[in-house]
């Protein structure tokens, strides 16, 4: 389902240009898990982003579902990240200012798929049924994990992007985060692709990629 | 029964309080036009047997509610090309009786000029507050002004109308005529009491038909030297017309063989036209007119700002053997003033060929 | 839809978590709204009842017949024209005071329906809609605006009596009438104002007056053919006096807009993490934006209507003294009750939303630009700083030309106003860099290191503070500026007042034939010692209107009548009829100097005379001049005396006043005595200040509430820079304190700076601005007083304003305190 070809990316720095990404091949199909590895600045982030359309790569091609996303202008672009994908991220993943329960239903009301009763089985399921009403500074951190992988699923997107989603969490919390991830996409049709640091995490997924000097290399 | 028209005039000044104080009051039957069949309360009323007396009639009577002085001429210049002159001041009181001689005097004065000549046909209209001086009459030499329009005796001769000098202007025109009679005025109807109904409206009504004119035109610049024959008519009442009774048309004419015709109708909404006049024999005789005696008919009708005017007339007195058809100078003699009306100079032939002037209002 | 939708409600959640911001950007906006709405408020409803006393008597193209000397002269005049063929028509205007009605006079207008120039048509209505007949007939009517028979607390058909016992005509409303005029028959105002035979002028058509032939010989001496109407007029006079309101309406605006936008960059700072949030759930930037504009649109809608209701309710309270002073300045009526028209509310919620736009561009900009991937590192804080006070000083240094150039080469009320603006707005920019400057100068001075936290600490926070503390510098530096220029006014006014009315008695004769009588009289009355007869002639000099005044006697003038600058030996080269002397705004007006020949029309021809002194005449909306009554007489031959100035007895006043009106019949606004005049003049000038006093204080207080929510929303960062002290071991009570004494410093540092620009601005007012607007010059005085006064008022404003916040911080819990380390990142 998606298809990462000769990827390019670098970024503008006071000392030149500085390649990041130097020719990505990847290929996810559906329903499949793939951990992303690789030491900081590797570009694991980057590679994600240009995934999600956050950013545009400077060469290669990225498709997704029969879509290039190269070809999409900003607007279908955004509509692509309200309804193709399911992003989380180490932090900042929810509004302050919006109580769990309208966190948690925010991407699919903006994409126009707010479904009650998958809100109320992700709710239930992630054991946030005695949160929806707090705002999320009264959460501890793995409960606003839990809220952000729920807004991310709610949708049910086809791909589920996931940036060191258990990064800010202790090694239990991180495990039971990711247990959870993985019990509720056992069944679906949605593929994952997760950047982390952790090995043990990587291993429970099932392929693991690393990513070295901007090149891919699949490891065991 | 120029007095009709008068009321035009009165029309203009009462016509406006009409418009307001008609609201209030029942909707009567239109209160005859421009409101001249309104009740007279206070006033004087007009009762026949009234001696008229010179030269004190030719002066105001604040007594009666409307009054007027109007003056008509059939001219002709040096080419022999006809003129008509109309000068007229009407006074309007609205409360009886008032004589002050300043800003309270509640009477209302109006001027009408006219000059209508081959190429078209002029007028111009004023108005004067009475009491302070910009209008008014003196009976003792007869001197009517407004503004600088005047009808003024320059002798006393002949009860003060032996000899008048008559001036008025307006845009693009003006004129001044010396006006000469030797005959009296010629009272109208019984005596000067001139009856304009079946239902007793009337009014007291007299005539100076004898001028002989001569003077001068000027029009856009150009002097015209002119001579003629004019008519002068007094009439003053308190309620001259009856309510139904909607306008009217009248002829004044100067016939060749030196006699005089004053005719008029005044059309009821009845269809039963009141009709009336006088025959003056050339030696100043009256012999009044009756229903009976008169046809009038209609025989040419013109568009006339916007309107259907009658502007050409079969006119038959049988017991005269007169059959005559009349002509207007110009159709479109139209008096475009506050309450309009069509007033002009007109020739006829027939029976007993001769000029005049005819009015007509209400249309 | 939908995508808006939820995009606004998400927006909007953050409003409900901090009402503060939300309170902040309304009050902001409302205020601008308000203060700006209520002058314009005001300045319509003047301008509307200009217009309408303009239309009174068929607008603009007005042409009259006058009398040359401006007063009334005989309705015998009329007559002869009428009858010399003019189509004129008569008017009779005065003041009338009505029994139980105190001292407000109307406007008593009579006319003559019959013969008013066609067309012309009754204050916009046309002629025919005139119930003629009861305004003609008895008892007549009384024509009177439905808001002017409000005020006085009249209903329609009352007959109120005259003050001095006459009955009027019923009076009925007539719609588009001018406020404060009464309309009648012109014999009722003659009645009424005690002028039997008197007119004032007469009206012509416009097409006649056009090419009108020469007034007869024996008129054209005492009449002259004047082009113009009384509402143009007012409006040409007036404009200054509106253009100064605008002026303070605007300064209230700008400091608002300063508010608004400080509210609404916070508030994008803190909403960063949300707006990220919506683009990576799938708002594309145009909808974030466009959801933002829509925001930004509803604030300024809810604001712009509470500004337009409380703007409302300001000019509804203002009125009455714009009003009066308009009057007694410049004999404008004005509606004393409001009504606005719909463009006015409209008018006024555009010009909210275009300054909520303005305020917010700045932040919609950043919006637009915000980085969608990780949060842009935080610059440094003293790098951010330094680009902020260079950007800052750039922008003050131009203004600081702008200003220079305005002054160098300005020569209208427009770029007067430019001066002020550039100058405010370039010193309330440099006030950052200077506050910067001199903590960073005191900063290797301070010893202990709680009191270098205190310096460094306190230059930290310029950045949120600037904004309050330059509302504050210009509410106080305007605060400065217009009180030092009114109370320098006022001394001014008062002396040269007790100086120039040095008569006890003036009479004002009602025509010539009783100027006559009373001269004679007042002859056999022993106590007068002195009897100083005057002549007017009212004349148009470069299209400005001017009166000329004759006068006899120049021993008393040169005692009591000062002058601004005169040549050698003035007085008595006047009395040799050698020159004129003329007032300071008409030598400014027609830009001439002493030494200079002025050609003034005559109906005899020119006549040429040197300019021999300048005096202030302050005031005085029109022009004036003063020569001998001699030369005045032989060039308007037949003019009699317009007034009399009396010397005698204090004591004898009364007597004497008695005494001629039982002889002549003059109303009291004929007979006036000195302290009548002075209380008179006195109740104009406070009156006439009274609105710009009112306007200044809300300026002031829209200052304080500037500070007051800059240092609440500061209140809430605040925690965060003092825990570590806290950590350090300094209490919260003494931390608060601390906080507290930063807040004053900076205070204490911007009131100081405001005393030089306030009286930079005074200076300003009264050597610029009210030269261009009024024409006279005041020396610049200062008063220590009153600048005490302000300081301690600021320093109020700025304790209440720091105590809440710094009262909820000493309050703070240690776990809120701990938490804000959490928060860090």
């Amino acid at each position: 389902m998606l298809k990462v070809q000769g990827l390019c990316k670098s970024y503008a720095t006071p000392q030149g240009a500085l390649p990041v990404l130097r020719g990505i091949d990847l290929e996810l199909a559906t329903g499949q898990s793939l951990a992303l590895m690789g030491e900081s600045g590797s570009g694991k982030s980057t590679l994600l982003h240009l995934v999600a359309g956050l950013d545009r790569a400077d060469a290669g091609r990225i498709e997704v579902d029969g879509r290039v996303l190269g070809d999409l202008h900003e607007g279908q672009l955004a509509a692509w990240r309200r309804g193709g994908i399911g992003l989380v991220f180490q932090q900042f993943n929810l509004i302050a200012s919006l109580r769990v329960a309208d966190n948690l239903a925010l991407q699919a009301r903006l994409a126009g798929r707010h479904d009650p009763h998958w809100q109320a089985e992700l709710v239930e399921r992630l054991g946030l049924a005695a949160l929806l009403g707090r705002y999320p500074e009264q959460l501890s951190v793995g409960q606003q994990q839990r809220v952000a992988l729920g807004r991310a699923l709610a949708v049910r997107p086809p791909l589920l992007l996931a940036d060191e989603p258990t990064g800010s969490l202790d090694e239990r919390s991180a495990a039971e985060v990711l247990t959870l991830l993985l019990e509720l996409l056992a069944g679906s049709s949605t593929s994952l692709l997760m950047v982390t640091h952790s090995a043990s995490l990587a291993a429970r997924l099932q392929r693991c990629l690393c990513l070295q000097g901007g090149r891919l290399l699949e490891t065991a | 029964m120029r007095g009709q028209h008068a009321r035009i005039s009165l029309a203009l000044l009462a016509g406006l309080l009409l418009l307001a104080a008609c609201d209030a009051e029942t909707p009567a039957p239109a209160a005859g036009f421009a409101g001249l069949g309104g009740a007279a309360q206070g006033f004087a009323r007009v009762e026949p047997g009234r001696l008229l007396g010179f030269p004190a009639d030719h002066g105001a009577h604040p007594d009666y509610r409307i009054e007027w002085w109007y003056l008509t001429a059939n001219l002709q210049d040096a080419q022999g090309r006809p003129w008509g002159v109309q000068w007229t001041l009407f006074r309007n009181a609205l409360q009886p009786g008032s004589r002050e001689a300043d800003w309270r005097n509640q009477n209302l004065w109006m001027g009408h000029a006219a000059l209508t000549g081959p190429d078209g046909h002029r007028h111009a209209e004023t108005f004067a507050r009475g009491g302070i001086g910009q209008a008014g009459v003196v009976a003792e030499p007869l001197q009517a002004w407004i503004d600088d329009w005047q009808l003024r005796s320059r002798s006393p001769a002949n009860g003060g109308l032996g000899e008048l000098e008559l001036q008025a202007r307006g845009e693009g025109f003006s004129y001044r005529l010396r006006l000469t009679s030797e005959r009296p005025p010629v009272l109208q109807g019984a005596q000067g009491f001139s009856q304009k109904s079946g239902q007793g409206q009337a009014s007291y009504y007299y005539s100076q038909p004898f001028f002989q004119a001569e003077g001068s035109l000027l029009v856009d610049g150009k002097r015209h030297a002119v001579k003629g024959q004019a008519w002068l008519d007094r009439e003053w009442s308190s309620q001259p017309l009856a309510p139904d009774q909607q306008g009217w048309d009248w002829f004044s004419l100067h016939l060749q063989s030196g006699e005089k015709l004053m005719l008029f109708q005044v059309r009821q909404a009845d269809g039963a036209h009141y009709r009336a006049g006088t025959w003056i024999h050339a030696d100043g005789r009256a012999e009044p007119l009756s229903q009976a005696d008169i046809q009038m008919q209609p025989v040419r009708f013109s568009r006339v700002a916007g309107r259907r005017l009658p502007t050409a007339w079969t006119l038959r007195i049988a017991a005269k053997d007169f059959a005559i058809d009349t002509t207007p100078l110009q159709e479109q003699a139209w008096m475009a003033t506050r309450f309009p009306y069509w007033e002009g100079p007109i020739r006829f032939s027939g029976s007993h060929p001769g000029v005049g002037y005819l009015e007509m209002t209400g249309y | 839809m939908r995508r808006l939708y939820w995009t606004l409600a998400a927006l909007l959640s953050h409003w409900r978590r901090h009402p503060l911001q939300l309170f902040s950007v309304l009050a902001g906006l409302w205020l601008a709204t308000s203060l700006w709405a209520g002058v314009q408020a005001l300045n319509s409803q003047a301008r509307d009842s200009y217009a309408r006393a303009s239309q009174l008597l068929g607008g603009a193209e007005r042409y009259s017949l006058v009398a040359r000397d401006g007063g009334w002269f005989a309705q015998q005049h009329f007559i002869e024209l009428r009858r010399a063929g003019w189509p004129v028509s008569p008017l009779l205007q005065g003041r009338l005071r009505l029994h139980g009605q105190g001292e407000q006079r109307l406007q008593l207008i009579g006319i003559e329906p019959l013969t008013l120039p066609a067309g012309g048509a009754l204050a916009g209505q046309p002629f025919e809609r005139l119930e003629l007949t009861a305004f003609l007939g008895r008892p007549g009517r009384s024509w009177i605006a439905a808001e002017t028979l409000a005020e006085l607390g009249l209903q329609a058909g009352a007959q109120p009596l005259s003050a001095s016992g006459q009955r009027l005509p019923p009076l009925t409303v007539w719609p588009q009438l001018a406020p404060g005029v009464l309309l009648v028959d012109i014999g009722v105002a003659q009645r009424l104002l005690d002028a039997p035979g008197q007119v004032s002028r007469l009206l012509l058509p416009a097409a006649f007056a056009r090419a009108a032939p020469p007034l007869p010989a024996a008129l054209a001496a005492q009449l002259v053919l004047q082009r113009g109407d009384e509402g143009a007029d007012l409006a040409q006079l007036t404009d200054s006096f509106h253009l100064n309101l605008s002026a303070l309406g605007l300064l209230a605006f700008v400091v608002g807009l300063f508010i608004v936008h400080a509210a609404i960059g916070l508030a994008l700072e803190q909403r960063r993490v949300l707006l990220r949030n919506l683009r990576t759930c799938g708002v594309s930037l145009r909808g974030l934006l466009v959801a933002l504009v829509m925001e930004l649109g509803a604030l300024a809608l809810l604001a712009g209507v509470a500004g337009l209701l409380s703007g409302y309710a300001v000019a509804a309270w203002l009125l009455p003294d714009v009003a009066a002073s308009l009057r007694s300045l410049y004999g404008a009526e004005v509606a004393g009750r409001l009504s606005l028209a719909p463009h006015w509310w409209l008018g006024g919620l555009l010009v909210c939303l275009l300054g909520a736009l303005l305020a917010g561009a700045g932040s919609l900009l950043r919006a637009a630009r915000l980085p969608l991937l990780a949060l842009a590192q935080p610059e440094a804080w003293q790098q951010a700083q330094a680009r902020w006070l260079r950007r800052q000083g750039w922008l003050a240094a131009l203004l600081g030309g702008v200003a220079l150039f305005a002054l160098l080469f300005g020569d209208s009320l427009a770029l007067g106003f430019v001066l002020l603006a550039a100058l405010l707005l370039g010193a309330a920019l440099a006030l950052p860099v200077g506050l910067n400057l001199l903590l960073e100068a005191w900063l290797p001075h301070c010893r202990t290191p709680l009191a270098q936290w205190f310096v460094a600490d306190s230059r930290q926070q310029l950045p949120g503070l600037a904004l309050a503390l330059m509302a504050l510098l210009l509410a106080l530096a305007a605060n400065i500026g217009v009180g030092s220029m009114t109370a320098g006014f006022r001394q001014t006014f008062s002396g040269w007042l007790d100086q120039r009315l040095a008569a006890e008695l003036y009479l004002m004769p009602v025509d010539a034939s009783q100027a006559a009588a009373i001269e004679a009289w007042l002859a056999g009355q022993p106590q007068v010692r002195a009897l100083l007869p005057s002549w007017r002639v009212e004349l148009q000099l470069q299209g400005w209107p001017a009166q000329l005044t004759g006068i006899r006697a120049q021993a008393h003038y040169r005692e009591h009548w000062p002058l601004l600058s005169a040549s050698a030996q003035a007085w008595q080269r006047l009395q040799r009829q050698q020159g004129l002397m003329l007032s300071e705004q008409l030598a400014r007006r027609l830009d001439l100097q002493l030494g200079e020949r002025l050609r003034l029309p005559t109906p005899s021809g020119a006549w040429e005379l040197e300019v021999l002194g300048i005096y202030a005449d302050y005031g005085n909306p029109r022009g004036h001049l003063l020569v001998e009554a001699a030369g005045l007489q032989r060039h308007w031959p037949g003019l009699a005396p317009r007034s009399f100035s009396l010397r005698l007895p204090a004591a004898e006043v009364p007597a004497l006043i008695q005494a001629l009106q039982e002889e002549f019949a003059l109303d009291d606004s004929r007979v006036i005595d000195q302290a009548a005049l002075k209380a008179w003049s006195g109740r104009v000038f406070e009156r006439t200040f009274a609105a710009t006093a009112a306007l200044n204080s809300l300026t002031l207080g829209v200052a304080a509430l500037a500070l007051l929510i800059s240092l609440l929303t500061l209140g809430q960062t605040r925690l965060s820079q003092l825990a570590p002290l806290w950590a350090l071991g300094v209490g919260r009570t003494r931390l608060a304190w601390l906080s507290l004494g930063q807040t004053l410093l900076l205070a204490v540092l911007t009131l100081l700076l405001a005393l030089p620009l306030g009286l930079l601005l005074a200076w300003c007012l009264v050597a610029v601005i009210n030269v261009q607007a009024f024409g006279w010059r005041l020396p610049l005085q200062v008063f220590p007083g009153q600048l005490l006064q302000l300081f301690g008022l600021a320093l109020l404003a700025t304790l209440l304003a720091a105590a809440w916040p710094l009262w909820q911080l000493g309050r703070s819990t240690p776990a809120a305190l701990l938490r804000s380390f959490a928060d860090e990142r």
